[in-house]
């Protein structure tokens, strides 16, 4: 019996009761914590996207951010390093954002709604491994996107520095973002104690090293199940929330912000899994390895703004399931999320290391 | 001789374990600049059977392997 990770298992925890938290203070169900659809949420409220139902600043992304960057610091982990494929992880981060957006929702969010008994997230949950498994096929056969260097200190200040930006603005100056009168986008907890929470847990993510895709990866590479346990102890918290709260629901339909598209569902999760292993963590890791100084993560981030841009402004993103329809994701998500996985594909073959290298170590 | 410096995980571990299973070396030195592959070399490493000592040099982290 292999030694368990305590931290990892309290981290969990707490992003477990924090999601729970958010959701009783005003976030949409479901969603205390979305990292896709916050960044999206905040890509529509900075005028990148004219989805009107999701835009707002999430202060929970400025948080996380944050939370990571002031941990490193005191923990002396903070280094400003990058230059390892930047417009690779650019795009990889973009298609990420556009398989998360047809699933609704990013792994962090998967695993919320799972704990909510939304059965369409374990549909997502099997693409989510499945993609995971392919990426590990890759990095096992040596798939790299090469090393990062250490660089000058604004190349690793540059997304701390923005969500600092963000929020001076963003209190200072409302009015210069958008913000939805109806829909998700008007659901949200108050501002400060979003933030302060998400705070607690970017220190926290970022002593643990909590990743979504890092436990199942680990597991399947190594055997090594450290990182499964925030995964699991994320899906119980949240199980018992639910529970206490009486907003356990199990089945596929009537789920919160959800749709039962169960082939787009695994596909688009799929794309989320295999693009994640390629960056080297879900969208909450590069979220936190950004606040400790990671360029590369930082324009991960920004790929995955981007990403949620195109997928509002072209109709990309799944449609939840209202009483009148039943959502789902629409051509032009669908030719986005195959264009994805190919994508992803030619960018796993062509960062294998070349024959004479492999043959030579 | 392992240099992953300059690479996050799980690229570090990947390359030990690659390392591992070719030679099956008694002793290997890792190179690793991130504190992450420091963590996730040192648990593959004990599980697979090894005494692992860390020494910091500068920014960059020198891992001893031994059978």
């Amino acid at each position: 019996m292999k030694k368990v990770n305590w931290l990892v298992v309290i981290a969990g925890a707490i992003v477990g009761i924090a999601a729970v938290l958010l959701t009783v203070l005003g976030n949409p169900k479901n969603m205390g914590f979305c990292i896709a659809c916050f960044l999206r949420d905040i890509a529509g409220a900075c005028k990148l996207h004219g989805a009107t139902v999701v835009q707002y600043v999430r202060p929970e992304i400025i948080g996380l951010v944050l939370g990571s960057c002031i941990m490193a610091l005191i923990t002396g982990e903070w280094r400003s390093k990058g230059g390892s494929s930047p417009a690779t992880r650019f795009v990889l981060g973009a298609f990420v954002m556009i398989g998360a957006l047809a699933f609704l929702g990013c792994p962090l969010r998967m695993v919320i709604r799972l704990g909510g008994g939304d059965l369409n997230a374990l549909v997502g949950l099997i693409g989510f491994t499945i993609g995971i498994f392919i990426g590990v096929q890759f990095t096992k056969r040596g798939f790299s996107l090469k090393r990062n260097y250490t660089l000058a200190v604004t190349e690793g200040s540059v997304l701390p520095a923005l969500m600092i930006g963000l929020l001076i603005l963003v209190i200072a100056v409302p009015s210069l973002f958008n913000s939805s009168e109806k829909g998700p986008g008007t659901m949200h907890a108050n501002m400060f104690i979003a933030l302060g929470i998400a705070l607690i847990v970017g220190a926290l993510a970022q002593r643990s090293r909590l990743c979504m895709v890092g436990g199942i990866r680990d597991g399947m590479m190594f055997g090594d199940f450290k990182l499964l346990y925030g995964f699991v102890a994320i899906f119980l918290v949240v199980l018992i929330g639910n529970l206490a709260l009486g907003s356990f629901k199990l089945g596929f339909s009537g789920q919160p912000v959800a749709h039962s598209d169960h082939v787009w569902n695994l596909l688009g999760m799929l794309l989320v899994g295999w693009g994640s292993v390629l960056l080297g963590g879900c969208p909450l890791r590069q979220l936190i390895l950004a606040g400790e100084g990671n360029g590369d993560s930082a324009i991960a981030v920004l790929g995955m703004i981007a990403g949620a841009a195109f997928a509002h402004n072209f109709g990309l993103a799944g449609a939840a399931a209202t009483a009148e329809a039943a959502g789902g994701v629409g051509t032009n998500g669908r030719i986005a999320v195959i264009l994805g996985i190919a994508v992803v594909l030619v960018i796993s073959l062509a960062n294998m290391p070349k024959k004479e290298a492999a043959k030579a170590e | 001789m392992v240099d992953a410096r300059g690479l996050v995980c799980p690229m570090p571990v990947a390359m030990v374990q690659k390392e591992v299973k070719k030679n099956a070396p008694a002793e290997l030195t890792v190179l690793v600049d991130d504190k992450c592959a420091v963590e996730n070399i040192s648990r593959f490493a004990s599980n697979a059977g090894y005494e692992v000592s860390v020494e910091k040099e500068g920014t960059d982290y020198r891992l001893t392997l031994k059978k």
